[in-house]
């Protein structure tokens, strides 16, 4: 009796440890937005500001364009996100349910792709879309995530354990191949649809490199660009940027409640026989 | 409604394994046939090949008079009723019953008129708006039904229903399940690996094993005429009686003994139905101990053991008048044994209907 308490005590106090390791870096990023210019310069750095300021909000936002870049940021986001869902979900399907020639070599060169790293096909990249004339439009920003090969294994896994049963029903009920992947199959995928749709989200919210590389004109710029640019290379303000990063994380946030309802929403129809 | 007709049907998976072996068997128009075997033994496989869920290797599927052996499973004019149900969970009982409706374009009153009119006739009206996760199994098995008989198939196929509900709800489905043949007048094809459900709700039997039907015919006729020792088993619980011995001409002689309308010599086994065993002192009995007493209220089964150590079971009505432990002797009703042969299985008693 004592020692499971004792050992449960010991549980959280851990969780609590570690929940706190995830947060500092939030916490302080809030406080450091609220702090006057100077006053993060001071040795030691204080942990809060003396008198909250929240005209670095306002300030930080307005002097650069952060509306047209959180514009620009959004189209990336969401170009992203339905590129990668439905590609994803197509594609995991026919992986997970339709035989054809070469799935298992096309399934297994789509899985090699993952282990090249990011930043090896960045030139590669700029390359061909260069050639293509795109550099500097907003199909160039958009066009390199379209598709993920992590979304479509996932697709395919969710697919895979999903009952075979409710799309033979579906075919014997009269409906086409078509209707059996978009009126059955895919409401039942929600939860990987979600699932992939935030990480697709967050990927490219958050994207930095790509962006800098095919945006030459400001008007292209993403918000993380924009967060970026209030570091010079000789001064930085750091209350401006981290009250511009504080307002990047608020559109993750707001997806990420949204898209988490859908999954748990979705797990619990997936616990249903 | 039409005549469900299969011709030398054959289904080998990748990898070899045969599923389905030669498999002929018709059902006729508004009739309720009902596939019976083991697991395994290819039944389902013939639902999915009728159903056009899975291609044959050989043979073909006639539904009246068309080949739909190579058509789609929605050119088929088919509705099956899953074990598990399948009904689609992001979708209400009213939605998932109309689905069949809907995606072939029908009208939405139209729709709306046959899913009431399936409804009623199944009684879950009053579930219309629910998702099937607030449903029990019996109405669950109920939407599913409703979901088959909305747009009127010329075929139905049933895989397992009523396996994934309680006893006492799969015996009133099972009566249920029969009216609603004689009223829909439908042609019925049922898998089922219980015989009990084949017996009593079909009007056709075939039993299957390995990929085969071994023997297809009316309940009765199979409880009476096995062809074969594995049909003589497979029906009937408790299970038929069996005594290895050989057959001299007219009689068997094993640990029972009894006469056997048998003209060859030959090693045999001897099957007894429980109701066919006589218990008590006779002549002819073979000495036996009691080893369990089962009181059922209208009848008895009373377990004994041979003294050469076969186990058996037998039906006495009303009450038995024995205990464990007591010796009591066991003879055959005459003219109930049959026997098969003991290498193959294969009946050597003359049937009893013929002259």
């Amino acid at each position: 009796m004592r020692d499971a308490r004792a050992r449960r005590t010991i549980g959280y106090a851990a969780a609590v440890a570690l929940a706190l390791l995830m947060v500092a870096p939030f916490l302080w990023m809030l406080s450091t937005a609220l702090m006057d210019e100077f006053e993060v310069y001071q040795a030691p750095p204080p942990l809060f500001p003396s008198a909250p300021r929240f005209a670095n909000f306002t300030e930080a936002l307005t002097a650069l364009p952060f509306a047209l870049y959180f514009r620009n940021s959004l189209i990336l986001a969401a170009a992203t996100v339905a590129g990668q869902v439905i590609t994803a979900a197509m594609a995991g399907y026919a992986f997970a349910r339709h035989r054809f020639a070469g799935r298992t070599p096309l399934f297994a060169v789509y899985l090699g792709t993952l282990m090249i790293p990011g930043i090896a096909l960045l030139v590669p990249r700029f390359l061909i879309v260069d050639a293509m004339g795109l550099v500097d439009t907003v199909a160039g920003l958009v066009s390199v995530e379209l598709v993920a090969a992590w979304g479509i294994f996932l697709m395919r896994q969710y697919f895979l354990s999903l009952p075979r049963d409710m799309e033979d029903a579906a075919r014997l009920d009269g409906a086409s191949e078509w209707q059996v992947f978009t009126r059955v199959a895919l409401p039942l995928a929600r939860p990987a649809i979600a699932t992939v749709a935030l990480f697709a989200f967050i990927d490219a919210w958050k994207a930095l490199l790509w962006p800098l590389i095919i945006a030459r004109s400001p008007n292209l710029r993403v918000v993380e660009a924009g967060v970026a640019s209030f570091h010079g290379m000789y001064y930085a303000n750091w209350p401006w940027q981290m009250a511009a990063a504080v307002a990047a994380l608020v559109p993750v946030l707001v997806v990420f409640l949204v898209a988490q309802k859908a999954f748990l929403r979705g797990l619990a129809f997936g616990g249903f026989k | 409604m039409a005549e469900l007709r299969l011709s030398h049907l054959s289904k080998v998976f990748a990898g070899g394994v045969v599923g389905v072996d030669d498999v002929s068997l018709a059902v006729g128009e508004g009739a309720f046939t009902a596939l019976v075997g083991p697991s395994g033994c290819g039944k389902t496989t013939i639902l999915r090949l009728v159903a056009g869920l899975e291609e044959p290797t050989d043979g073909s599927v006639h539904i009246g008079p068309r080949d739909v052996t190579w058509l789609p499973p929605r050119e088929r004019d088919v509705a099956m009723v899953f074990q598990n149900y399948a009904l689609y969970p992001h979708l209400t009982v009213r939605e998932n019953i109309g689905f069949p409706l809907r995606v072939r374009k029908i009208a939405a009153p139209e729709v709306a008129r046959r899913v009431r009119k399936a409804a009623e006739l199944l009684e879950i009206d009053a579930l219309l708006e629910r998702k099937p996760a607030q449903l029990s199994g019996g109405q669950r098995q109920r939407a599913a039904l409703a979901r088959a008989i909305v747009r009127e198939p010329a075929l139905f196929l049933f895989d397992e229903p009523l396996s994934n509900l309680d006893a006492q709800v799969r015996a009133q489905t099972r009566a249920e399940l029969v009216a609603l043949h004689r009223r829909l007048g439908a042609t019925m094809l049922y898998v089922t690996h219980d015989q009990v459900e084949a017996m009593t709700m079909a009007q056709s039997v075939a039993v299957m094993a390995k990929g085969r039907v071994l023997q297809e015919g009316a309940p009765m006729t199979l409880y009476r005429e096995p062809a074969s020792l594995a049909v003589a088993r497979f029906i009937g619980s408790p299970s038929i009686n069996t005594v290895t011995g050989r057959t001299t001409g007219t009689r068997f002689e094993g640990a029972l003994s009894c006469d056997a309308r048998v003209a060859a010599h030959a090693e045999a086994v001897l099957a007894v139905r429980p109701e066919h065993l006589v218990l008590g002192p006779a002549i002819d009995a073979s000495p036996a101990i009691i080893t369990l007493v089962e009181p059922l209220g209208p009848e008895s089964l009373v377990r004994l053991r041979l003294r050469s150590g076969e186990d058996l079971v037998a039906r006495v009505a009303g009450e038995a008048p024995w205990h464990v432990g007591d010796d009591v002797g066991v003879r055959v009703v005459p003219g109930e044994g049959l026997c098969f042969r003991a290498s193959d299985g294969a009946r050597l008693s003359a049937r009893r209907d013929a002259p």
